[in-house]
């Protein structure tokens, strides 16, 4: 009945439809070849990773596997202790790194943000500006002068070469700011007639209600952090301190046969903790997007 | 405002605490932000007037590094910056455009499904370095193993492989259909959101003040409705353009990329300051990259932002 009317009142608007229309059918049409064009390269690399040596060389070539096996996963993890420096320890480097980027940006992005958006001074606007301004920043321009900040503060072969530099993620606090925006003023002077100092306020207050910024920021920095290669390429000379990502790269170098399969394997224990920290945080990431416009 | 105006009555010795507090808070994010963006972008411009090669110090020669690279240098000018900017464009715009139609198609359809291929098409976006290079090293492989020579022999449009990723023929559009491949991401994300969110009465009221079609409707109600996500979406495209740059140098496994072909900016960059250690030479080159980039945002900027800023 609903429906009916308000088709004759106004044809278009769509928008988050309720129900399947034929309408839709066109969409579908256009949108479910997309996604399996996006999404059959990753299906592909996932069933290499569990294709047997025959399976991976056969001829014509298949995309999904038959008889899977663990084997590449085998190989990878063998070869890298004979190399010295067990994949453990590449992994154990990588989760470290990993949780001390993010903790540390949550920290320093959470005091940032709600300066930018609660406080006021004059210098504020202008340094908001710098910021965004930033937002378009491409490491990869400055790639050498970022080498001599390392050198010249004496991190170069340390592990905060490998975290400093990803700590400040403009990205990451423009996020957050736009999402503490939406936190009333009236709530935060309640808190300060009551005592509340700012750190206070920002663990009562702030940290609750943005959580899912907060949320998408940890999601960012994961996918920049751990697959970084940056760090381990230009700041690390030491072996034992580089990481997986850094590690498993170097192999995709190397072109040998049995070294596809186990380039496969390295490619999914690399993308597996990348996908599930998304689907968990998906809805909050969502969520932050729609405070996520820039005026 | 609210908060400035119950506490009127002290405001200078409570202005300048405050202050020094909101200081101190940003003191951490300043600092970094500082060490790692902002010095390295000023060290670059310093040292894009010197020469420089790591070991003596640099010296100043003026602006011979850039008379050099508009001038003397011809693979800069034939080769990168053609390149780049035809890369740019497509991988930028191009993409950029394209993933606001499949933004607003998403969200003319259920919830359910919405979600699954948006997931779908959001996917390649976060693989991250190593596996794109993993996945389209294998797809595009020279010999007959590789899926896309394999089809092509089969369909008996070629006799024998097409060596992709060591020629130049195919791999300025290789590294384009890639570089859109992962380019649906947070910009993407933003745009999905900011569509479901636009209020459905300002549809409604259109079509009651005679809009006749889908196309207006895009044109007149969803675009100026999400104006600030498209602009968000639009710095996020050029960013992902700029910074996807090292696809080609993974492609081919070799700086520089198969007769230039691929060969962007940026490769340009880590050619001259991590192969050759000409750093100021290299510094000259990013302060162009920059330059481009902020081009390119101002662009975005006039399309989409709004007036009173």
């Amino acid at each position: 009945m609903k429906k009916r009317r308000r088709k004759s009142k106004y044809m278009g608007a769509k928008i988050n439809p309720k129900y399947f229309s034929a309408s839709q059918i066109k969409f579908y049409a256009i949108l479910l070849p997309l996604a399996v064009f996006m999404i059959i390269p990753v299906i592909y690399v996932i069933n290499q990773a569990f294709k047997p040596l025959g399976e991976l060389f056969a001829f014509p070539p298949t995309i999904f596997v038959k008889q899977p096996t663990l084997k590449n996963f085998k190989d990878l993890f063998e070869l890298s202790s004979t190399t010295g420096i067990p994949m453990s320890r590449y992994i154990l480097n990588s989760a470290l790194i990993t949780l001390l980027t993010i903790l540390l940006n949550l920290v320093v992005t959470i005091l940032a943000a709600y300066v930018f958006s609660k406080k006021k001074f004059r210098a504020k606007p202008v340094l908001f500006e710098i910021n965004q301004l930033a937002l378009m920043f491409v490491p990869t321009a400055v790639a050498v002068p970022r080498y001599l900040v390392i050198v010249k503060s004496g991190m170069l072969d340390t592990w905060w070469a490998h975290v400093l530099p990803l700590v400040a993620m403009p990205v990451g606090l423009f996020l957050v700011k736009q999402f503490t925006d939406q936190i009333p003023d009236a709530l935060i002077e309640a808190a300060v007639m009551d005592g509340a100092n700012d750190i206070m306020i920002i663990r009562k207050v702030i940290i609750p209600l943005t959580r899912p910024a907060l949320a998408t920021s940890v999601v960012l920095t994961f996918q920049q952090v751990w697959g970084a290669v940056e760090a381990s390429n230009n700041f690390i000379t030491d072996d034992s301190m580089r990481t997986l990502a850094f590690y498993l790269n170097s192999l995709s170098t190397n072109n040998t046969i049995a070294a596809a399969g186990m380039q496969a394997a390295a490619s999914v224990i690399l993308f597996v903790p990348n996908l599930i920290i998304f689907i968990v945080m998906q809805s909050q990431v969502m969520n932050t997007m729609s405070h996520s416009g820039i005026k | 405002m609210a908060l400035q105006n119950t506490k009127k009555h002290k405001t200078g010795v409570r202005d300048r605490r405050e202050a020094l507090h909101a200081g101190a808070l940003l003191l951490p994010y300043g600092l970094l932000f500082s060490m790692f963006i902002l010095i390295p972008v000023a060290i670059a411009m310093g040292l894009s007037f010197s020469y420089f090669d790591v070991i003596n110090k640099p010296t100043f020669t003026g602006l011979m590094n850039y008379i050099y690279l508009f001038t003397q240098d011809t693979v800069f000018m034939k080769k990168v910056l053609p390149n780049t900017f035809l890369y740019a464009l497509i991988v930028g715009p191009g993409g950029y455009v394209i993933s606001f139609l499949i933004a607003w198609m998403l969200s003319q359809i259920q919830a359910l499904p919405r979600t699954i291929l948006s997931l779908a098409i959001y996917t390649p976006s976060m693989v991250g370095q190593v596996f794109i290079g993993v996945v389209w090293k294998t797809i595009f492989s020279g010999d007959q193993r590789g899926i896309i020579n394999n089809i092509l022999l089969e369909l008996n449009v070629i006799d024998t492989p097409i060596q992709f990723l060591l020629t130049k023929d195919y791999f300025m559009q290789i590294m384009i259909l890639i570089s859109l491949w992962s380019a649906m991401g947070i910009g993407f994300l933003a745009m999905i959101s900011g569509i479901l969110n636009i209020n459905e009465e300002l549809y409604e009221a259109a079509y009651v003040d005679g809009m006749k079609n889908r196309f207006q409707e895009i044109l007149y109600i969803t675009i100026p409705s999400m104006k600030p996500q498209m602009l968000f979406g639009a710095v996020m495209a050029i960013v992902n353009a700029f910074n996807m740059g090292w696809i080609g140098v993974t492609l081919s496994g070799a700086n520089p990329t198969p007769e230039y072909a691929g060969q962007l900016i940026t490769n340009h960059i880590d050619d001259y300051g991590f192969i050759r250690y000409e750093m100021g030479y290299a510094a000259a080159i990013s302060v162009v990259l920059l330059i481009i980039v902020y081009l390119f945002n101002i662009v975005a900027h006039r399309f989409f932002g709004s007036k009173d800023e």
